[in-house]
């Protein structure tokens, strides 16, 4: 009986160190490449995926690294991920400065994509939310200096809706105004067009991955001129008419500035009586 | 002297040597003619094909999806769109009629790598092989799906010699080229047929089809093997002949291992012509008296 048990033990210890070995190595192999796979989950700034593109953690369990989207760009603005590329090798991306998605209406790449990491039920290229324009840099924005630069605006595919010039006292001077871009995240699609003709040596207003560019109000937060205008009059107390201090017939309405009333003799501009306010800070902001 | 040191010399001499490479001739140019379809788009705008292995359209009408990257996709939480699944079925229904290793030898493009690999081994007489056990590739194969159920995402396809070489040669190499170049030197110096045989896990999928498939290499004339061991030493998974070729535990005269790429390299190379393509069924063997050329085309 023991002549018969020895071989059997001596199999077993060694079928059990055989699947030990097996498995550590394999294992160990494994989580390298699981950490990898974690790690090129946070997407580079400068990456941004074509229209549609799912999520970033949903996008990497259904994009299979075919290239069909990048086939059927008929601007070729993608690419797919090279291994040295820090996110996940074989992923389709672009770069907004060097290419950027020029819209197409029929949104060939998400048609292509055989997967759905590409939704398919996005059907308006207007409703992509490929990233969020964001003007990173104050110093540097032309607009922001008090010039009448407006490129990223002109430029912008849904113009006077994703990107607005709001205009803005410009301290500096006491009597200009600043046209300040501003983007807005309910229409902005992130095709990055504003990136590319940004004039600066590096462009002051970039695109960046939607996650990464948003910002999120905390829930318990209202807005007293939203929560007024659905409640259909103040919610705290009831609103004074505030009372302006004006020369003879001038009047100031909120929203609309200083103005003559009719029938009244315009003041006379004269440069010496300082009547009024500077010309600047007759705008809403006032 | 050539007799002795080149396996394929006696069946160059009994059939001539055509027909003792027509497989391989073939195969090689399943493989580069593949790869030529593919390359064709990008370097001259005929896009008959579009996309790589893990999913291509050819002629906007026949999506062809690597059933083993969806099933990571799947294992991720993913389900995919009908087109990809329409592909991932008619793969899967392609390779369980050919043989599921058949995607290794006629179609996968690091074969093409490892077999040169092999090659230069033999030429420049390295011996030494590490012992990774053939098995360690189904370990892959589990580690792969793990990874992806996991991590949630196709993990495995980031790092893929296989895709990454594919996808490389069409969208732009980058630094596969390293890791391509990896695969050759581990099969050259560190392992025989180390990377395709023991350890890539798109082939141990690609088996656990081929246990089912249809076309079988079979072996009508065994009783006429001369014991000459050319097809051992031209064969990429030496273990699945000898059952069938010694009848061990009365294993009829066909192929059945898993593993078993369907390279043909082994019909080229019997002067006896003791192997044949068939199917999985009819398993007749050819009485040993009067064999020699049993199995003609």
């Amino acid at each position: 009986m023991d002549n018969e048990n020895k071989p059997s033990a001596a199999a077993r210890r060694q079928f059990l160190a055989d699947t030990a070995r097996m498995a550590c190595g394999v294992g160990l192999l494994g989580l390298g490449v699981g950490l990898y796979a974690r790690h090129a989950r946070a997407l580079p700034p400068a990456a941004i995926r074509p229209p549609g593109a799912l999520a970033e953690a949903d996008f990497s369990a259904a994009c299979i690294r075919c290239g069909m989207c990048v086939r059927d760009c008929p601007f070729n603005i993608l690419h797919l991920a090279k291994p040295e590329e820090p996110l996940s090798t074989g992923t389709p991306y672009f770069v907004a400065r060097q290419l950027p998605c020029e819209m197409c209406e029929d949104i060939p790449c998400v048609k292509a994509c055989p997967t759905g990491a590409l939704d398919h039920s996005l059907k308006d290229i207007n409703k992509s939310k490929m990233g969020l324009a964001v003007l990173v840099d104050h110093e540097t924005c032309l607009n922001f200096l008090g010039l009448r630069c407006d490129i990223c605006y002109r430029v912008c595919p849904v113009i006077d809706k994703a990107i607005t010039l709001d205009p803005q006292t410009n301290a500096r001077t006491g009597r200009h105004t600043l046209f300040i871009p501003t983007v807005h995240s309910d229409h902005c699609t992130g095709c990055g067009k504003c990136e590319k003709a940004c004039p600066t040596e590096v462009a002051s207003i970039k695109v960046f991955p939607l996650a990464m560019a948003k910002g999120h109000l905390s829930s318990h937060y209202r807005l007293g001129w939203v929560e007024k205008e659905k409640a259909g009059s103040s919610l705290v107390a009831p609103d004074v008419e505030h009372q302006y201090n004006l020369p003879e017939g001038m009047k100031y309405e909120s929203g609309k500035g200083l103005s003559g009333s009719p029938g009244a003799v315009p003041p006379a501009p004269t440069p010496p009586g300082p009547v009024g306010l500077p010309r600047a800070k007759q705008g809403n902001q006032l | 002297m050539s007799l002795s040191l080149r396996p394929g010399a006696e069946a160059i001499a009994a059939k001539g040597w055509l027909a003792a490479h027509k497989w391989l001739i073939l195969r090689r140019s399943s493989q580069l003619g593949i790869l030529l379809l593919f390359l064709v788009g990008p370097w001259f705008g005929l896009w008959i094909v579009k996309g790589n292995l893990s999913f291509s359209y050819t002629l906007d009408f026949l999506p062809l999806t690597d059933p083993y990257v969806i099933l990571q996709s799947m294992l991720a939480k993913q389900l995919p769109e009908r087109l990809a699944l329409t592909g991932a079925a008619i793969v899967l229904a392609f390779y369980l009629l050919v043989g599921g290793r058949s995607y290794c030898s006629w179609v996968c493009p690091v074969n093409l790598l490892t077999d040169a690999a092999y090659w230069l081994r033999v030429r420049l007489g390295l011996k030494g092989s590490a012992h990774i056990s053939r098995p360690t590739r189904y370990w892959m194969l589990g580690m792969t799906l793990v990874v992806a159920a996991a991590t949630g995402s196709i993990a495995w396809e980031m790092v893929n010699p296989v895709s990454m070489m594919h996808r490389g040669l069409f969208f732009g190499l980058g630094l596969a080229w390293a890791v391509v170049l990896a695969v050759f030197l581990f099969d050259l110096f560190v392992m025989r047929h180390g990377w395709c045989g023991h350890l890539c896990p798109v082939g141990a999928f690609y088996s656990l089809i081929g246990k089912l498939s249809l076309l079988r290499v079979k072996l009508p004339a065994r009783a006429a093997c001369n014991d000459c061991m050319d097809c051992f030493a031209v064969c990429p998974e030496p273990q699945v002949i000898r059952p069938a070729l010694k009848a061990i535990d009365g294993t009829p005269p066909l192929i059945l291992e898993a593993n078993c790429t369907n390279c043909g390299r082994c019909i080229d190379v019997c002067s006896k012509d003791v192997f044949a393509f068939g199917t999985r069924f009819n398993t007749t063997v050819v009485p040993l008296t009067g064999v020699p050329h049993a199995a003609p085309k």
